[in-house]
């Protein structure tokens, strides 16, 4: 469905991405592991379009991506529910949520948001309070909320346990993993590979901006190497 | 304090500074009396907040003016159309004058308030709506004001138009920077090109225009023309903010990368604020040029600017309400404050250092304060 070839990012003189290659199919939960500072957030920047690329190829659903505007590739089926949520503080959360279906007509942004308050019942409650009020697990539910509104094909999220309480987090991916059974492809960026490994069907783990493994899960959480390095055994 | 906030108090001292600076010129020995005033306001400030009683109160203020916004409402816009019949002629001039800062506070309150991007040579808008206007009307005698109104706007808005598609990209400071230059080479221009601008001397002799046969040369009558031009300005933005592309712009504000990764196109929404915020003050400067009947590069100097940003700031960032009110407190109170001569200047000072004390997110506040009252009401 989705197929990176070697991407290169540069931020002003920082080579952040040195040739990444990746592919998700349809259906599937990818996880991308790695340690701080490793290219995860930035290879999602690249596929959203939300940071250009100097080289290599994006292709969604046999169409090229990199030389489209963020704004377009949303219109694509690919949503990006960056790090560190970035909720706008000062839109309830409804109109955080109506943001996300910025790009569907009135009613089926309604629509879209019935079906996503059903997901998080949570924001429901709080649809009129400002989504600078909200505690930091109510702010991840609107950030995924958020993104979910324009009824992607591929959900990108980029490290949801961010900060949360441990419970938190469970509830969080299970609602992902829900998500993924009801047919939505996910590719997450998680510094928890213990969860992300779990519920992850094929993973890749970077460092300094290169691929060094890759493989179905289940083996990569047996390997050595990753034991050693993110599963602290 | 997030690097927002703490641009925009850093900003809200300068700009006070720059408005008691030239107060204080020759006068430095009311530095220091003005120092003592802002430390007693802010002892008392404190004294205040430990206060149940006064903190009780003012909710109670807040929540009522809050909770009957409307007919609060009718009551000022009555007010405002009543008031020719009641003051003199020269405090229907400074009324005038008040709405036409009002008009031009709306206008850049779009892009400083809601896109939140800083503008700091706006008066430039203001001189080329001016200009248009002079020029069409009494240099050129190619149409009349009601031709002029709207291509003053349009004028306007084609110059933020081709100053916002290279800039735009630009972030925050270098923007700033880059309109304040804009600003500046207006006024160069405009001295310069004395063929169609006079030069220095300016242009003599724009006329008032009738209305169905009414002149508007009577004060009562100009002031009604710009109360009633206010009010359409007010609803279009109001309308505008409360629709789906009002609050992209607010998206943009919050977080610009959160907006483009949701499908907004940042620069678009840039473009758009900044080039309406051109048209309503290119309409407000040939009110302006109208009111005048004369004008020259001098009325649109920097400080104009920050005039304007500072009743934006002032008034309460991002909300309209905000930006009249701003707009009256600024150039009403000085002219209020006359009377008492030379301490005029200590009075504004303390009342605009009082604001910023009692009231630190401007007069009207912030939505974010206006809902935490509400939710407050309701239990
Ligand atoms: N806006 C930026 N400007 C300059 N350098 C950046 C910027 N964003 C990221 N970098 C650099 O690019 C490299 C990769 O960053 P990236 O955010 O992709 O890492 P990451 O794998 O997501 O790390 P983390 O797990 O800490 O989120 C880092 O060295 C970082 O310092
Ligand atoms: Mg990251």
């Amino acid at each position: 469905m989705l197929s990176v070839d070697n991407i290169e990012l540069f931020y002003g003189q920082v080579h952040a991405v040195k040739g990444v290659s990746l592919t998700v199919n349809a259906g599937e939960i990818v996880t991308l592991i790695g340690a701080n500072g490793a290219g995860k957030s930035s290879t999602l920047k690249a596929i959203s379009g939300v940071h250009p690329t100097k080289a290599g190829s994006i292709t969604f659903r046999g169409e090229p991506l990199q030389s489209l505007p963020a704004h377009a590739i949303v219109g694509r089926g690919i949503s990006h529910c960056p790090e560190g949520r970035r909720i706008f503080y000062e839109l309830t959360v409804r109109e955080n949520l109506l943001m996300g279906g910025f790009l569907l007509s009135g009613t089926t942004a309604l629509e879209r948001l019935e079906t996503v308050m059903e997901l998080f019942p949570r924001l429901r409650e709080r649809l009129t309070q400002l989504g600078g009020t909200l505690s930091g697990g109510e702010q991840q539910m609107l950030a995924i909320g958020r993104a979910l509104m324009s009824n992607p094909a591929l959900l990108m999220l980029d490290e949801p346990s961010l900060g949360l309480a441990p419970l938190v987090v469970e509830k969080i991916f299970q609602r992902v993993v829900e998500l993924n059974q009801g047919g939505l492809t996910v590719l997450l960026v998680e510094q928890n590979a213990h969860i992300a490994l779990g519920i992850s069907h094929r993973a890749y783990v970077l460092e300094t901006g290169r691929v060094i493994l890759s493989g179905q899960s289940a083996d990569l959480a047996l390997d050595e190497r990753v034991q050693k390095a993110y599963l602290g055994g | 304090m997030n690097a927002r906030s703490l641009g925009l108090s850093t900003f809200y001292y300068l700009g006070l500074l720059l408005i008691v600076l030239p107060f204080l010129k020759g006068n430095t020995l009311y530095l220091p009396l003005f120092f003592l005033a802002l430390w007693t306001l802010r002892r008392t400030a404190f004294a205040g907040e430990q206060n149940r009683t006064f903190v009780r109160l003012r909710a109670r203020v807040d929540r009522a003016v809050i909770g009957n916004h409307k007919p609060l409402l009718a009551l000022l816009l009555a007010g405002a159309v009543a008031l020719p019949f009641v003051s003199s002629n020269y405090l229907i001039d400074v009324f005038t004058s008040a709405l036409l800062y009002a008009i031009l506070a709306t206008a850049l309150n779009i892009t400083v308030g809601m896109t939140g991007t800083l503008v700091l040579g706006f008066i430039g808008f203001y001189a080329i709506g001016a200009y248009t206007t002079g020029i069409l009307t009494a240099k050129l005698h190619l149409c009349g004001f009601w031709t002029a109104l709207p291509l003053s706007g349009l004028i306007a808005l084609c110059f933020g138009l081709l100053l916002g598609i290279p800039t735009l990209r630009l972030k925050g400071d270098y923007l700033a920077i880059v309109t304040l230059g804009f600003g500046e080479i207006i006024k160069i221009f405009l001295n310069n090109l004395d063929s169609y601008t006079g030069g220095p001397n300016g242009i003599l002799g724009i006329k008032k225009p009738t209305l169905f046969g009414w002149g508007l040369d009577s004060l009562p009558a100009f002031y009604w023309f710009c109360l009633l031009c206010l009010v359409v300005e007010i609803i279009i933005v109001a309308r505008i903010f409360a629709s789906r592309y009002g609050r992209a712009w607010v998206a943009v504000r919050e977080n610009e990368m959160a907006a483009a990764a949701l499908g907004i196109d940042v620069f678009r929404r840039h473009l758009l604020s900044f080039s309406l915020s051109a048209f309503f003050g290119g309409c407000a400067g040939s009110l302006f040029a109208v009111k005048q009947g004369f004008i020259s590069p001098d009325s649109f100097t920097f400080l104009e600017s920050v005039m304007v940003l500072c009743m934006v700031v002032l008034g309460g960032i991002g909300t309209i309400a905000g930006a009249v009110a701003g707009a009256l407190l600024l150039i009403v109170l000085p002219e209020l404050l006359r009377e008492f001569a030379l301490y005029r200047m200590l009075i504004f000072g303390a009342v605009m250092i009082a604001f910023m004390i009692y009231r630190p997110h401007g007069l009207v506040g912030s939505r974010a304060i206006a809902l935490e009252q509400e939710d407050s009401l309701h239990g």
